[in-house]
């Protein structure tokens, strides 16, 4: 099972929720799962997010195989200087 | 200036990186050759111009071009009715919505109305002759104001993100966002000393000498090519085409040379007007903004209010951590308190923290990034007060951070919960306590202040194409604009791998059509992460040269190898080939020789940056003058360490520019009134003294020569850095940036006992 953390960015959409477990293989699974879960979700995402798999930040994330990953952290978009 | 290395044996072996070449682009920066973009133009060229607002809020009821239209020399006007309803919700920074308003007008300077006329003047002219019918409404300019229950909504339906409320009451309030870790009530009663206290900042500007410009010229067929100055044109390329509606392929961007960025230009404001006012004059349309505009409508950084709490043992050990961050997003929402929450701890490890920060709209324009954005204010309340608890204590503040410092394997605070991977915190502290500047004794009205910065650094997408010329010699284009001396970082690297002298390689940024696609150059990207594209080509080059001799020498391939810039046979059965002689036969041996490398990188590792002030306070006027300033900062490996160096001090005097003299002043209309470099008091270099520079080396091992980022967190610690100075010096704290002399003054005189 994957540990998922929901930033403040999805926290809308899962009435508050802020950490869910799910099992996936990918983040493209993740999320379409996450949205059978919560609809909304996926079009959400569609204006950018960011992921923190294991603690290494993606900035551009999509399709990153999970396997033996224990935690997803969504993020806002980063943005830099 | 020197250059403390740790761990990086590797460095011993580098003939390039680490040098100090002359850049490539030099010249033409310094004799006037190198073209902006204000210098470009084009045959039957015209000038485009923007109408702003006049108000910080209000409803547009009506807008009438007519008599605009009517005026002589003009070629075309738009407005936002020539361009596509914006998305929903399009994402930061909500460039469709921002750039051209369509319902209401959100601060001064939006833009409502654009004009295309034969010149500049009649541009003008025709743009008084719009009519805009406005109904104002009332402004809402500060955190307080925005964060009130009554407050004027500047988005009717604004709903909270991550709000624990199950009420969905629309707000001022964009995003809140909350982190915890340990029990932070146990971590403050585990304390001998507990401070807490509010700090505020305000907005302002990155600053860059360059006004925004661009000139678009729209064709027949649908296209349109636009030459801009940006810190990134692919991002020019597909903002722009999404505001218009269009396939991004229709757009090609021609990277001009960049006066200066610091962040301010990693979106776009005048790009999407210029091609839509070029396709209906069938003209060229060139546009520059004034120093008023770029002020008004262009991105300041988050002003902010910020209370810290924080408790330690008298060990100096730290118990616990608590933040409220407020940050000012104007008009439209951005991730700013997110990223300051997630900055305000990052240094320590703290056991028990709890974070909360808000996003919130007013009408001010939207806030942009601006080097390490939000890292600065959040550094500003915590170092303070750790200063404080040094004194409390009677502990050096070096040792203080040294002792809760937080190391490779720590967990780091906020949304991203990895571990640190190995980081130079350590090193950049024991750099200052080991400089001979934190001996120098000091005299009266004199202080000394130290302070500690750490930024996450950003990875991205890179692209880099390398083309061998016949003589031996290699263009290595790439798609990252040169914002500090990243063209000749990029030679560097090449020349490292190739084995050719940097004189050799001729670095070219490329345009949208001509190289790979490459992300904007933002959280000090681009010598990674375009690094690693260009070393990946340069790897796939020597493999090409490689194989090149061994069709000469009719060997092996696995008989060749690459030394020093030569071919060499393993057994020494030919006499090695220089790089000259194998492209010299390229078209006899397969064809002309070149390679690309392409890639989504990661692992750009954190940096981090100690800063030591000293300074002097004039207690008759407050003024403070700097008189010395040494920054160490951990940059991986410096491959061109005089660039390194002067991102080092960039960052450093912006610093403490924001320190001790830049703000943005509205009046209670919200009308801004210093929107000028006269009454917006940057430093400038008759204002500060040489800044020392400290280059600590702790390689970052997912990069090929050990490079991190170093283009910003050098302007994360000097707030702090100089608010310690002051009261080290005068023996009061200051919590108001910027801290001007009448702050001062007046903070001298209360502690005084005057008014």
């Amino acid at each position: 099972m994957i540990k998922v953390l929901l930033g403040s960015n999805l926290k809308n959409f899962t009435n508050g929720v802020e950490e869910i477990e799910l099992e996936a293989s990918s983040v493209k699974s993740l999320i379409t799962e996450m949205d059978r879960r919560y609809p909304g979700i996926a079009d959400a995402l569609e204006s950018g997010f960011a992921l923190a798999i294991d603690g290494e930040v993606i900035a551009n994330p999509g399709y990153e195989k999970l396997a033996d990953v224990s935690e997803v952290r969504f993020l806002s978009p980063l943005q830099g200087g | 200036m020197s250059v403390v290395t740790k761990e990086n044996s590797a460095k011993q072996s580098y003939k390039y990186v680490g040098t100090r070449p002359v850049r490539h682009d030099g010249l033409e920066k310094v004799n006037g050759k190198a073209r902006f973009a204000a210098d470009i133009t084009k045959p039957r060229m015209i000038h485009g111009l923007v109408l702003r607002s006049p108000h910080a809020h209000a409803k547009i009821l009506s807008i009438d071009t007519t008599e605009a239209e009517a005026m002589p020399g003009v070629k075309a006007v738009v407005s936002a009715s020539d361009f596509p309803l914006p998305k929903k919700d399009e994402g930061f920074p909500h460039r469709s919505k921002n750039l051209i308003a369509r319902d209401k007008v959100r601060y001064e300077g939006q833009a409502v109305a654009a004009v295309a006329a034969t010149t500049r003047r009649q541009a003008r002219e025709a743009a008084a002759k719009i009519i805009v019918n406005y109904q104002e409404l009332p402004n809402v300019m500060t955190i307080d104001e925005a964060m009130a229950e009554d407050a004027t909504l500047v988005h009717e339906n604004l709903i909270t993100k991550g709000s624990d409320s199950k009420t969905a009451k629309p707000s001022n309030i964009a995003e809140r966002d909350f982190y915890e870790r340990g029990d932070i009530d146990v971590g403050f009663a585990e304390a001998d000393f507990v401070y807490e206290h509010e700090f505020t900042t305000e907005s302002l500007h990155q600053g860059y000498i360059e006004p925004h410009a661009c000139l678009a010229d729209t064709g027949k067929d649908g296209r349109s090519e636009i030459w801009c100055s940006s810190q990134g044109h692919f991002m020019v390329r597909s903002a722009t085409a999404n505001m218009l509606g269009w396939e991004t392929s229709r757009i090609k961007v021609v990277p001009a040379e960049i006066g200066g960025g610091f962040g301010g230009k990693t979106t776009i404001y005048l790009e999407p007007l210029a091609v839509k006012l070029s396709e209906k004059a069938d003209r060229p349309v060139k546009m520059v903004m004034s120093r008023d505009e770029v002020f008004k409508a262009t991105g300041p950084t988050a002003g902010t209010k910020i209370r810290v709490k924080i408790g330690a043992k008298k060990s100096g050990e730290i118990t616990a951590g608590k933040a409220w961050l407020a940050y000012q997003s104007g008009a439209f929402p951005g991730p700013w308190g997110m990223v300051g929450g997630w900055c305000v701890f990052a240094c320590y490890n703290i056991p028990n923290v709890q974070i909360e920060a808000f996003e919130i709209i007013l009408n001010r324009p939207v806030s942009i990034p601006y080097r390490a954005p939000s890292a600065p204010m959040a550094a500003y309340p915590t170092e303070t007060v750790l200063d404080q608890i040094a004194k409390e204590i009677d502990m050096d503040p070096i040792d203080l951070r040294l002792l809760n410092a937080v190391k490779e394997g720590d967990v780091q605070l906020g949304d991203f919960g990895g571990k640190y991977p190995r980081i130079g915190i350590k090193e950049t502290l024991e750099a200052i306590k080991n400089h001979p500047n934190y001996k120098i004794p000091l005299a009266p009205n004199q202080g000394r202040g130290i302070a500690t910065g750490y930024w996450f650094n950003i990875a991205e997408s890179s692209s880099a194409t390398i083309n061998l010329s016949e003589d031996g010699r290699a263009v290595v284009m790439t798609g990252s604009p040169d914002i500090g001396g990243s063209r000749v970082s990029m030679a560097i690297m090449a020349a490292e791998v190739i084995g050719i002298d940097v004189k050799l390689i001729q670095p070219v940024v490329g345009d949208t059509e001509t190289v790979g696609f490459t992300d904007v150059t933002e959280g000090s990207r681009a010598t990674y992460a375009t690094g690693i594209a260009v070393v990946n080509a340069a790897k796939k080059i020597v493999s090409k040269l490689r194989e090149r001799a061994s069709i000469m020498w009719e060997c092996n391939l696995e008989d060749v190898e690459w030394v020093d810039g030569r071919a060499i046979h393993k057994d020494g059965k030919e006499s090695p080939m220089s790089i000259t002689e194998i492209t010299a036969k390229a078209k006899k041996t397969g064809g002309p020789l070149n390679a690309i490398g392409s890639l989504e990188t990661k692992g750009q590792g954190p940096a981090f940056s100690t800063q030591l002030c000293d300074l002097e306070v004039d207690p008759e006027t407050g003024k403070v003058t700097i008189l010395r300033y040494t920054t160490a900062q951990d940059a991986g490996t410096a491959i061109h360490p005089s660039y390194v160096e002067g991102q080092m001090q960039g960052g450093v005097v912006q610093g403490i520019g924001m320190a001790l003299n830049e703000e943005y002043i509205y009046n209670q209309k919200g009308i801004l009134e210093n929107p000028g470099f006269l009454d917006y008091r940057m430093p400038v270099a008759s204002d500060l003294p040489m800044i020392d520079t400290v280059i600590v080396e702790v390689p970052n091992p997912k990069h090929p020569y050990g490079v991190r980022g170093v283009g910003e967190v050098g302007i994360v610690p000097p707030l702090a850095a100089v608010a310690n100075a002051i009261h080290d010096a005068i023996g009061v704290r200051l919590r108001e940036a910027p801290m001007s002399p009448v702050k001062v003054l007046k903070a001298l005189n209360q502690k005084n006992g005057k008014n």
